[in-house]
Order: structure tokens, then C-alpha cells, then sequence
């Protein structure tokens, strides 16, 4: 394995292993608190390496949903991995072959993604192994302090941690809504759709893995009719 | 239920979204319908799971709302990931603190 590559990448990954380390503390004092233990938070972050779905997983786990409404979650939830996975297939080209793309594809999050995607130079397996060590550490070495520290920490700590996810997310959403009104109708119809499921009586009946899948697909939907996205640009 | 079921049904489905397109559909998706809906699945899942829960994920509304205010207020100016969690999460501890010291929690 060419080493030079393969410590580009770690030292590229490097800003994405600390945040993650910091996002994921939150993820375990969460799931600690809604009464998950230590070694089970800490594998569901080795295991699945996303913030969205496993937040929502979290979710149904703690409603004590089916393994369906599971599936269907981290179907839906995560389908934007299945584009990210495509492009990121066509940059890598025909020289690499199928079993480093069994590893790479467990380190396809968001910011790796757009890190692999931003490099100039031709994509290496040891560059794309290396831009997945330290996320993988720090996000799960993250989820285990952060459910350690949750079970001990006062109940205001772990309400703030517990935040913290839901600030990283608005993080990831605003800039881009700034600047596409395209994105903004659809954060905003999201927006109306959530609160809808959460405080119309009829609508509160649905458990929040389902309205969650719902809302992000109708909303969606709607967009993409209104405002397809342009030839080339959709990932 | 087994939350082992729970934990394996979660990443066994989150790993072979990921790992298909990268070994078996090498082609891309032609509709731009679908290309479409895929473009804006992360804003609105991401939305819809934010809010409104964020209002209730602590002790009391008024240090959700403010976590939230914050956040947004933050990620608009264009800060990072990490300075907009941090913050968020710093709005909560100074909301309760101010609310404890008036008698209100």
C-alpha cells in the first residue's frame, strides 16, 4: 500500500475526525439518556458511521417500533448516500477494483464524500482508506465518551450535549439554503410538514420514525416537480 | 424486541445503500425526477428531523428555542460545523442557568 497516500488522507480527514468526535459525544449522551447502554450506543456509531439515520434509529429503537419501520427509515434517510456512492463510483474509474469498494463505500458519509469529490489529483485506495480512519475513530470513539459521561453528567449537561446533533444539522442546512431559494421552499415545506405531524391531533398518532420518512419524501417530491435540478448537478 | 435486531436491520441497510451503487450499478440514474428528489432528500430529512423536536429535546421550551435560535442564527453567518454545535449547545446551558436562577425551573 502506497503509505505517502494513504497519510494524505488521514491528515485530510483529520478536521472531519475532530468534529465528529465532538457531534458524536452528543449522539452518546443522548442515547444514554433515553435509556440505551454504553456498549449499545458505541456499536450502533461503529456500525453505521451516519448521523441523520442513526439519530432517526435512535428514534425508533426508543419507540419500540418494528424492524420494518427500521428499514424503511434508513431506506429513505440515507438514499442520499445511494447518489453520493454513484458519482463517487464514476471518479474512481475502472482501475480500482470490487473489494477496496466494499471498504470505501462503509466510509461514505457526507464530508467524506465531499472531500473525496473535491481532490484534484486521481482518487487512490490508500488516499480513500486514509480520508476514513481518523471519522471512524473519532465518531465512535466520540459516541462511547459521550455515553459514558452522559450516565454520570446532570441532567442540564446532557440536555446540551444533546443539542448538539440537532446543531450540526442546521449547520449543514442553512448555508445551502441561503443561497438556492430551491433549497429554502424545500427546508421550509419540511418545516410545515414536521410541525404538522407534531401538533395536529390526527396527524400526532403517527409514530416519528414514519412522519420523519413522510415528511422528507412529500416535501421532496414537491421540490423536485417544482424545481428540477439542473442537467449534471443533482448530487 | 432485541436490540441487536434493531442495530443490525440499521446498518446492514445503511451499508448497502452505500456499497451498490459503488460495486454493482456503476451507471448513472438517468430520470431527473428521481436525480431530483435525491438532490433535496438531505435538506427536508434533515429539517424534518430538527424541527420541531429540537424544541422539546431539552428540559424546557425556552432553552430548546434558544438552542435553536442560535444555531440558525450562526450557520446564516456562515460559521462551521463545529462552532454552531458548540454554540447551540452553550444556549442551553446559559438558558437553564438564567432560568434557574429566576425560579422558573
Amino acid at each position: 500500500m502506497n503509505m505517502r497516500e494513504y497519510r494524505l488522507g488521514v491528515s485530510h480527514g483529520l478536521p472531519v475526525g475532530m468534529g465528529y468526535f465532538s457531534v458524536s459525544f452528543g449522539f452518546g449522551a443522548m442515547a444514554v439518556s433515553q435509556g440505551l447502554k454504553v456498549w449499545e450506543a458505541t456499536l450502533i456509531s461503529l456500525t453505521n458511521l451516519t448521523s441523520a439515520g442513526q439519530f432517526a434509529g435512535l428514534t425508533v429503537i426508543v419507540a419500540g417500533a418494528t424492524i420494518l419501520e427500521m428499514i424503511l427509515t434508513q431506506l429513505i434517510i440515507n438514499s442520499r448516500y445511494a447518489l453520493m456512492s454513484l458519482a463517487l463510483s464514476q471518479r474512481m474509474g475502472q482501475r480500482i477494483g470490487v473489494f477496496p469498494r466494499i471498504l470505501i463505500a462503509f466510509f461514505n458519509t457526507d464530508e467524506i464524500f465531499a472531500l473525496a469529490m473535491a481532490r484534484h489529483e486521481p482518487l487512490t485506495v490508500p488516499y480513500l482508506l486514509g480520508l476514513g480512519t481518523l471519522p471512524i475513530l473519532g465518531w465512535t470513539g466520540g459516541t462511547l465518551c459521550g455515553a459514558l459521561a452522559g450516565s454520570v453528567l446532570p441532567v442540564s449537561i446532557r440536555n446540551a450535549l444533546g443539542v448538539m446533533l440537532y446543531g450540526m444539522f442546521i449547520a449543514i442546512v442553512v448555508p445551502p439554503a441561503k443561497r438556492e431559494r430551491e433549497i429554502l421552499a424545500a427546508v421550509g415545506l419540511a418545516l410545515v410538514c414536521s410541525s404538522l405531524f407534531a401538533w395536529l391531533p390526527v396527524l400526532q398518532k403517527v409514530s416519528a420514525g414514519i412522519s420523519i420518512v413522510l415528511c422528507t419524501l412529500v416535501s421532496a417530491c414537491i421540490c423536485a416537480a417544482v424545481f428540477p435540478v439542473k442537467e449534471e448537478a443533482a448530487v | 424486541m432485541n436490540i441487536l435486531l434493531y442495530i443490525l436491520a440499521m446498518a446492514l441497510t445503511t451499508y448497502l445503500i452505500r456499497v451498490l451503487p459503488l460495486t454493482i450499478f456503476r451507471k448513472p440514474i438517468r430520470s431527473r425526477y428521481l436525480r431530483s428528489v435525491l438532490y433535496y432528500v438531505p435538506y427536508t430529512c434533515l429539517t424534518a428531523m430538527t424541527f420541531p423536536a429540537i424544541l422539546s429535546s431539552t428540559t424546557s421550551l425556552v432553552s430548546g428555542a434558544a438552542a435553536l435560535a442560535v444555531a440558525v442564527f450562526l450557520a446564516y453567518r456562515g460559521k462551521s460545523l463545529i462552532v454552531v454545535a458548540l454554540s447551540s449547545s452553550a444556549a442551553v446551558l446559559a438558558a437553564e442557568a438564567v432560568m434557574r436562577l429566576a425560579g422558573l425551573l
